[in-house]
């Protein structure tokens, strides 16, 4: 087995209480399944919108990131899976696909001894 | 845990109640902008943490803080709630005032302050029960639409203008002004019964959608029969119907999903704890002298409650009641419904002469029951051919495909009567 990161991005806010709600049971059904199959390393954080971008060798501090909505990484999943193949798969079940969103699948990376 | 069904649109009427209090009715708005916030919180949360032990707590924590920030942001630029204005004003009494306002012993006054607001005399009645709708129940533009079977451009237009009248109105309603409340009281009561009626009868063809109407009006005649002045005959009266009435909603669908009439319906199918808890209400609003159309109404709900078959209701009682409604609050639609119980005590015939009498017939024209009635009269009658004509206007008239599949049966038992006959 092998660990991936879900990145997710984007994904339509708002909508009437109902259709949140809805959406939401979406996300508890998904990270069930995930927790049954035994895929689920770790269920993850959201992140704010807003933060600090540090650059450079003079250490500047900016506000940002300042992304589209669309681009905007809104929290992240560790995954556990055969392949990545088989994570992506698993990705596809993700409620976030449902409102315009995107996972990105991202193979965490090995420490080979 | 699991979250309870609805918990976002029942914790939002709350919500936003709660928040008019502290931002003042002239920024409603704002109050929802900070209820949408709090939810797409909880949703980004929730969703990967899983829905925490107490979540009514904390949707309104989560509002009570952005209330806070608000509050500090913009205590200068905008003027918030007139009775609070002063507090508001400097840190150290904006946090108590906040707190006590956020207080969740004051959340039932506050929707019923939000309540008797949107039920204002300068709204007309639809405008009114849509209101009710989204600020209090927590319902989505698309959803009203689908309730009122119009569209979504149609209801956001009269939404924003009515919502515009209503911050124009100036403060939250006083519910402490015992003048004042009784006043309003009834204009509160027409609009939840309106409200009961369009999940009840309405045109919706989406049951999911007209149960959850009805199941919201009887949450809020409940907070409203559970204040000391609120609780007067009349409401218990409308607590009771709309638990009568309501306990029928399973059975109004038969297996197939198709309108059931009453005569048809599965009785098994009734709720019969509603029914209890309808009796209940009805029998607790049975003091004093006053009788509202809400009394006689849940009395009728309540004989044809007692009917354990279609052929044992008490039609006579249900004719006479019938008789008193029509001197409380006549209309032709109560004539209609008078007139079809004196069908069933009296024979068909009479109960078309009954419907010929009927003040205001052409009023009924565009209601596509009033047709069906007189056919299923003129049908019992074993006048197949003009029974067939009704039922031919009543299915151009139908409002959704389930009234139409309705109606179509009711053609074709026309068919099968007339080769019967032969």
């Amino acid at each position: 087995m092998s660990e991936f990161l879900y990145l997710y991005r984007g994904g339509q806010r708002g909508g009437s209480p109902e259709e949140s709600q809805q959406i939401m049971q979406k996300w508890l059904a998904w990270m069930k399944d995930l927790t049954t199959s035994g895929n689920l390393k770790d269920p993850g954080q959201p992140l704010e919108a807003e933060g600090k971008v540090v650059t450079g060798k003079g250490r500047t501090v900016t506000d940002g990131p300042f992304a589209e909505a669309k681009d905007l990484v809104g929290g992240f999943t560790l995954i556990e899976a055969d392949s990545l193949a088989n994570a992506a798969q698993l990705a596809n079940g993700c409620p976030i696909l449902e409102v315009g969103g995107t996972v990105e699948v991202r193979p965490v990376m090995k420490m080979d001894m | 845990m699991e979250p309870s069904d609805h918990l976002f649109r029942h914790e939002s009427g709350r919500m936003v109640a709660t928040l008019t209090r502290a931002f003042g009715l002239h920024n409603l708005a704002l109050a929802e902008d900070v209820v949408q916030d709090a939810f797409c919180r909880a949703l980004e949360v929730w969703k990967l943490r899983g829905v925490p032990e107490n979540p009514s707590a904390w949707l309104m924590k989560t509002a009570k803080n952005r209330a806070l920030d608000v509050l500090r942001r913009e205590r200068t630029a905008r003027t918030f709630a007139p009775d609070l204005g002063r507090l508001l004003q400097t840190e150290w009494t904006l946090s108590n005032a906040v707190e006590e306002i956020f207080d969740a012993t004051g959340i039932a006054d506050d929707q019923l302050r939000m309540m008797f607001s949107c039920c204002h005399p300068r709204l007309a009645e639809t405008a009114q029960v849509m209101l009710v709708l989204q600020l209090l129940g927590g319902f989505g533009v698309r959803e009203i639409a689908s309730a009122f079977v119009t569209t979504h451009a149609a209801v956001e237009k009269r939404l924003s203008r009515s919502k515009k009248a209503l911050a124009e109105s100036g403060v939250l309603f006083d519910i402490a002004d015992a003048a004042d409340f009784a006043i309003r009281l009834p204009a509160v009561q027409r609009a939840l019964y309106l409200l009961f009626s369009e999940g009840y009868h309405g045109a919706s063809a989406q049951a999911v959608v007209r149960a959850d109407l009805c199941l919201e009006s009887i949450r809020l005649v409940r907070l409203l029969a559970e204040h000391p002045l609120g609780a007067t005959p009349p409401t218990r009266a409308l607590c009771g119907l709309m638990y009568l009435d309501a306990a029928r909603l399973p059975a109004r669908l038969d297996a197939a999903g198709d309108l059931s009439a009453l005569f048809d319906q599965d009785r098994s199918r009734w709720d019969r704890q509603m029914i209890a808890e309808g009796r209940a209400w009805l029998e607790r609003s049975a003091s004093g002298c006053e009788l509202s159309r809400y009394h006689v109404e849940a009395a009728i709900a309540s004989v044809h409650a007692d009917a354990l078959r279609f052929e044992d209701t008490d039609w006579s009682a249900i004719v006479a009641l019938y008789d008193t409604l029509m001197t409380i609050a006549p209309s032709p639609i109560v004539a209609l419904n008078r007139a079809i119980a004196v069908a069933q005590l009296r024979g068909a015939g009479r109960g078309l002469e009954a419907i010929d009498a009927i003040a205001g017939l052409e009023r009924l024209a565009a209601y596509p029951f009033y047709h069906a009635a007189r056919g299923e009269l003129e049908l019992r009658c074993r006048n197949e051919a003009t029974a067939h004509g009704h039922f031919q206007a009543a299915l151009a008239l139908a409002r959704n495909a389930m009234e139409r599949r309705f109606l179509e049966k009711r053609i074709a038992a026309c068919a099968t009567s007339e080769r019967s006959a032969v």
